[in-house]
């Protein structure tokens, strides 16, 4: 350990932690002797993306690791007391006592059969802090406390009967009942939609500087990171690559993965790599080509009760993308975003509207000429795995397009299918493969592969990054970025990451709830917000405090 | 990502590496669990014994030796004899056949009839969808017993009559099965990719529909098979299925109850086959259902 | 629950008993020419020819097949099932004969099932060493692979024969059920005892059981608190094929047995091809079936709050 501490003891001192898990007559180790301290009211984070061992290393902080985990080497001390070898038993005494856990997904992390109050006074009941009526009048100002609005009404619920940010403030409030002096929080908040992500961090920065409670955040979002931790720790495939205070690791990285992992960070990049539309547009077509024009969409879905108004999950939305261009449709969830795409590329007939892809008007198409209209547009799914059959070969999972407007050759589609492959950076020795065996990132290379071995004109990305690791995300981008350019294709960008559409998009609208509430160039809309509801969406961009956010 | 799944990406990423199919397959070769490889051998001697039973015992299954009656286990007669005089051993032996097709039979039966009618269900949709499903939320309101013994008193007794009985139950099951798989296939993102890929309905329904869906429904009805097995049995036992002096293994027990105070034998070594196929044949079956999934 | 789901579900459960009773009558009762009337013609069973003209009108021998199955509905909704041929009275009298014995079996037989089910499922997961849970693990996989029939002989080669536990020949009124009893709640317990498992292991990889045991609660309060409910309440959805698993048991008990319930009168029924019987344990087991999900489907939402309120609160 290099650093000097200037306290006494810390909350944390994990030394030479070595994690690895059995499966069978496997030995696997994931964790290769990583070591970090928490200081008393001070927030580490652990930044890393997946495979880094960062959620490994957090559940053996607080003795959760699954049945298979096993801690080989070095300490976990607490206050000084190491309790990486404890028994189950001795765990049960410190668990939500003095360690507690904020856990990733807040719709799966609440008993659904349980009211809110019995499962945040179960946590009293098991220290035996209170009982009877002392703790259903602490549970309630628990409740109060992380900002539950009306916490009378709220600890008589269940669970599904609130959203995800009441759920974890629910969570929150049991994580800090009994002033625990470590939290761990992990990925508290990468399930929720940004505006929400927000407040929630907000609530946990406030928490503990009123308790003084230390916290111990994993995140793989350098931002989120960045914004609310004193310290770092960066992590790469179980092992520490870097560690200090925020604000320096940001502005001079020493490893050359922490400067990747910045330099690749949407919301932190200086510069879009990307070149503008109004740079392209104004070398090539004529100002009118719009390729994909909507107008008025509107998308009603019946009620299952009868009788009552129907739900639009689009009203009335329109906008046009020039060819060439990316246009990029932003919003939370339940802001009708990937319905509208849906509609958009013939998934769905929309209840009203027009939407006319190369002066083709979907309305008119149907059967066999809808069939062949496909050809004008393709989707590319967020889920790269859900989206490619695991019983097919990569080959076959790209020739197959070829094979549905069949008038090649074999030798030609086998041609052609190579060619695409290699030209989206995949090797010809994966060809024989099944997606199982490849990477999330080749995955969505092999779905883009897909999409543009017809030639589209128009390609449709539906959250087609969101789910990368952030290094990942960033060479598809770049991918993205070089077929456009080689190609002439139009995008149409649909994602909830304000950063991500800051890079790559030229326009931009901005959905919620069903309506457009912002649309124009990407510059204009981030730097002249035309509504509340934009302005709010930039400013919970988590990294943008810090002055690398240009 | 749940923590879980990010546990999960941590081991494989690189327990997947540089595995290729057969390097695959050799270890799983290597590792074969001493349980799968002792049910695998079971069932292999029961096929042998329905397609060769001459191979394993020189005694005659029907007809007795005289003065050998009810004879204890002994090195000649490995399961002692029955009240005629009969080797049990034998008798099981060449009961086996009934058994095994019998199980077959029905297997097949409902795999086919319950697989195609699932199929149409789930990729034609709404009204004969519906019409399908309410026909077997029908069957699957009688209980399958009464259900094979109606059928039996429509058809009469028999080795095959109580197969295509124990069949006819199993046609709901696959039904709904194959229709909720196929359903569940239809909804996920690459058959959806598919069509939007240009794939007519035939196309897709070739290429990805089916091949997806069907993997579990195979991997049941091998799970049905010893279920089959002992259904058959049990329609043997209480008189529906082959009549004597066929030596098919519900009769053995049935007819060795007469002499339960004195030839335990009799009930004893017939069951322990029963449960020893049946046993085996669920083993493999759930290995099967490990590996496609 | 609106009133409206409340009419549909139950107008769908009286259509598939309709449809159970179609079912039953074409294959019992709409077969070709007369045979089941031959049967009553047999000099054997001593009937007068007035009777059989009894039973020719009742059966509604000679009209076309539809007047018989319209008759027969009606008399199936007056609680009129036929004769029995075998037994020469009324069906509906010879199935309250032998109810009673039936019952009796079933209801200890159930109850000792979903005992035996519970304490493996939760000892599956509970046992101290990892090799005594695999055991018990695999106990529900070795059960359902006994022959029912087979597995009441063993028991009473052992208990009765072996080691003169229990007296075959006139047993006390308890007596006689513990073997019968152990016998039925072995196939029984298995399938409820195999979803139990997987119910069980289900819940403990969820998320929740995580936050559980960070709050600091031991595996036994877990188990209980959290785990039990969740793992429980999927399982009501099996009620119905475990009834027709408790049918296919009390038949084969029975008749190992010697009891004289509504198995015994199954296995007779078949036996001597005495249709009427049959037919008339099949529409009622049909009506008990829907019935049981029926008010499986009407419990759920009572027992599980997901289904009590159907909206979410926003924000």
């Amino acid at each position: 350990m290099t650093f000097s501490a200037d306290q006494g003891t810390p909350v944390l001192e994990v030394s030479d932690l070595k994690i690895s898990y059995h499966g069978g007559e496997r030995y696997h180790p994931v964790v290769h002797g990583v070591s970090f301290r928490v200081e008393p009211g001070e927030v580490v984070a652990l930044v890393g993306e997946s495979g880094s061992g960062k959620t490994t290393t957090a559940q053996s902080v607080i003795g959760l690791l699954p049945a298979n985990g096993h801690v080989d080497r070095g300490t976990i001390r607490l206050n000084g007391t190491d309790i990486s070898r404890w028994s189950d038993r001795q765990f049960d005494t410190i668990r939500g006592a003095r360690i507690s856990l904020v856990p990733q997904d807040p719709g799966s992390s609440l008993n659904p059969v349980k009211t809110i109050g019995a499962q945040v006074g179960e946590i009293l009941e098991i220290h035996g802090e209170a009982r009877g009526k002392e703790l259903e009048r602490r549970v309630l100002a628990l409740l109060e406390c992380v900002g539950l609005p009306d916490p009378e009404l709220r600890a008589r619920q269940y669970p599904h009967e609130l959203s995800g940010g009441m759920r974890q403030r629910v969570l929150i409030a049991i994580a800090i009942a009994l002033k625990p002096e470590l939290i761990i929080a992990d990925e508290p908040t990468s399930a929720l939609d940004v505006t929400v992500q927000k407040r929630i961090l907000d609530l946990i920065d406030e928490l503990r500087a009123e308790y003084g409670t230390a916290v111990l955040l994993v995140t793989h979002d350098l931002g989120v990171a960045v914004d609310r931790a004193d310290r770092l720790v960066v992590l790469q495939g179980g092992r520490v690559q870097e560690e200090g205070r925020a604000s320096e690791v940001l502005a001079a990285p020493r490893s050359p993965y922490t400067r990747q992992l910045i330099a690749d960070a949407p919301s932190l990049s200086r510069s879009a790599a990307w070149v503008t539309a109004t740079a392209r547009s104004s070398t090539g077509t004529a100002a009118t080509d719009d390729v994909v024009v909507v107008e008025q969409l509107v998308q009603e879905f019946p009620r299952p009760t009868r009788g009552e108004a129907p739900f639009s999950a689009v009203d009335h939305v329109s906008f046009r993308v020039r060819r060439g261009t990316t246009h990029a449709i932003v919003g939370e969830s339940g802001s009708g975003k990937t319905t509208t795409v849906r509609a958009v590329v013939g998934f769905q007939k929309p209840t009203s509207g027009k939407i006319e892809i190369d002066g083709t008007d979907l309305s008119t198409l149907g059967g066999e000429t809808l069939r062949q209209f496909r050809r004008k547009i393709q989707l590319v799914y967020q889920n790269p795995y859900a989206s490619l059959d695991p019983r097919q070969t990569i080959f076959e999972i790209v020739e197959e397009p070829l094979l549905n407007f069949g008038n090649l050759s074999r030798l030609e589609r086998r041609e052609k299918t190579l060619a695409i492959l290699s030209r989206v950076g995949l090797p010809e020795a994966l060809a024989t493969r099944r997606a199982h065996a490849l990477s999330g990132g080749q995955r969505q290379r092999v779905a883009i592969a897909r999409a543009l071995v017809l030639d589209p004109q128009v390609v449709v990305l539906d959250e087609a990054v969101s789910a990368l690791d952030v290094t990942v995300q960033a060479r598809i981008l770049d991918l993205l970025d070089e077929l456009q350019q080689d190609l002439g294709l139009t995008y149409l960008f649909v994602s909830h990451d304000l950063a991500v559409v800051r890079q790559i998009a030229d326009t931009v609208s901005v959905l919620r709830g069903g309506r457009l509430v912002d649309e124009g160039p990407v510059a204009q809309v981030f730097d002249h917000p035309g509504s509340d509801y934009t302005r709010e969406l930039i400013s919970a961009i988590p990294g943008r405090k810090h002055p690398a956010f240009a | 990502m749940t923590t879980l799944d990010t546990i999960r990406s941590e081991i494989g990423a690189d327990g997947r590496a540089g595995s290729s199919r057969r390097a695959r397959l050799a270890r799983l070769a290597r590792r074969l669990p001493p349980g799968l490889a002792l049910s695998w051998l079971i069932l292999a001697t029961v096929f042998l014994w329905a397609i060769a039973p001459a191979l394993f015992t020189s005694y005659n299954p029907v007809e007795g030796v005289g003065g050998a009656q009810l004879k204890r286990p002994d090195a000649l007669h490995l399961l002692g004899t029955d009240a005629l005089g009969r080797d049990l051993y034998a008798r099981i032996v060449y009961g086996a056949v009934h058994s095994l097709t019998g199980a077959f039979v029905a297997v097949g039966l409902g795999l086919i009839v319950g697989t195609t009618l699932g199929v149409i269900a789930g990729s034609v949709g709404r009204r004969l969808d519906d019409a399908i499903m309410r026909i077997v939320d029908v069957l699957l309101s009688i209980p399958p017993l009464l259900l094979s013994l109606s059928i039996i008193i429509l058809l009469g007794f028999g080795t095959v009559n109580a197969a295509i009985a124990v069949g006819l139950t199993s046609v709901a099951g696959f039904a709904r099965l194959a229709r909720s798989e196929v359903v569940r296939v239809r909804r996920s993102d690459y058959v959806e990719a598919a069509f939007g890929s240009g794939g007519t309905f035939r196309a897709v329904l070739w290429r990805h529909v089916l091949p997806n869906s069907l993997t579990s429904v195979i991997a049941i009805a091998a799970l049905h098979f010893g279920s089959a097995v002992l259904q058959i049995s049990t329609l043997g036992f209480l008189g529906y299925g082959a009549p004597p002096p066929t030596p098919e293994w519900g009769l053995l027990i049935a007819e060795g109850r007469n002499y339960i105070s004195t030839a335990w034998w009799l009930t004893t070594a017939p069951g322990f086959v029963v449960v020893l196929v049946v046993l085996a044949a669920n083993r493999v079956s759930q290995s099967f259902g490990k590996v496609t999934s | 629950m609106t009133s409206r789901y409340l009419f549909n579900r139950i107008g769908q459960a009286l259509l598939v008993l309709w449809a159970a009773f179609t079912v039953s009558f074409v294959l019992l009762q709409a077969m070709p020419g007369d045979a089941i009337l031959i049967k009553f013609q047999n000099p054997d069973l001593g009937l007068t020819p007035q009777q059989i003209a009894e039973i020719r009108a009742a059966y509604a021998a000679d009209s076309p097949l539809w007047l018989q199955y319209v008759q027969t509905i009606g008399n199936f909704l007056s609680g009129n099932f036929g004769y029995s041929v075998q037994a020469g009275v009324p069906v509906s009298a010879s199935l309250a004969a032998h109810l009673p014995v039936t019952l009796k079996l079933a209801a200890i037989g159930f109850l000792t099932a979903a005992i035996l089910a519970v304490a493996i499922a939760f000892l599956s997961s509970l046992a101290p060493f990892a090799w005594l849970r695999s055991a018990i693990q695999s106990v529900p996989s070795l059960f359902i692979s006994i022959p029912t029939f087979w597995l009441g002989i063993m028991l009473i080669q052992i208990f009765s024969f072996r080691l003169k536990l229990v007296p075959v020949i006139n047993p006390g009124p308890w007596q006689e059920f513990i073997l019968p009893v152990a016998t039925l709640a072995v196939p029984i317990s298995a399938p409820l005892a195999q979803v139990l498992v997987r119910n069980i292991d289900a819940v403990l990889t969820q998320p929740f059981i995580t936050v559980a045991r960070a709050k600091g609660a031991t595996q036994g309060r877990v188990l209980w608190r959290h785990v039990a409910k969740n793992a429980l309440l999927p399982t009501l959805t099996i009620a119905g094929v475990l009834f027709g698993e408790l049918i296919a048991g009390a038949v084969v008990t029975e008749t190992v047995f010697g009891l004289n319930g509504i198995g015994g009168l199954t296995e007779r029924a078949v036996g001597t091809q005495d249709v009427a019987v049959l037919q008339a344990i099949v529409v009622l087991s049909a009506a008990a079936f829907v019935a049981i999900n029926l008010i499986v489907d009407l419990l759920y939402p009572v027992l599980d709050p997901r289904l009590r309120t159907r909206s979410g609160a926003t924000a």
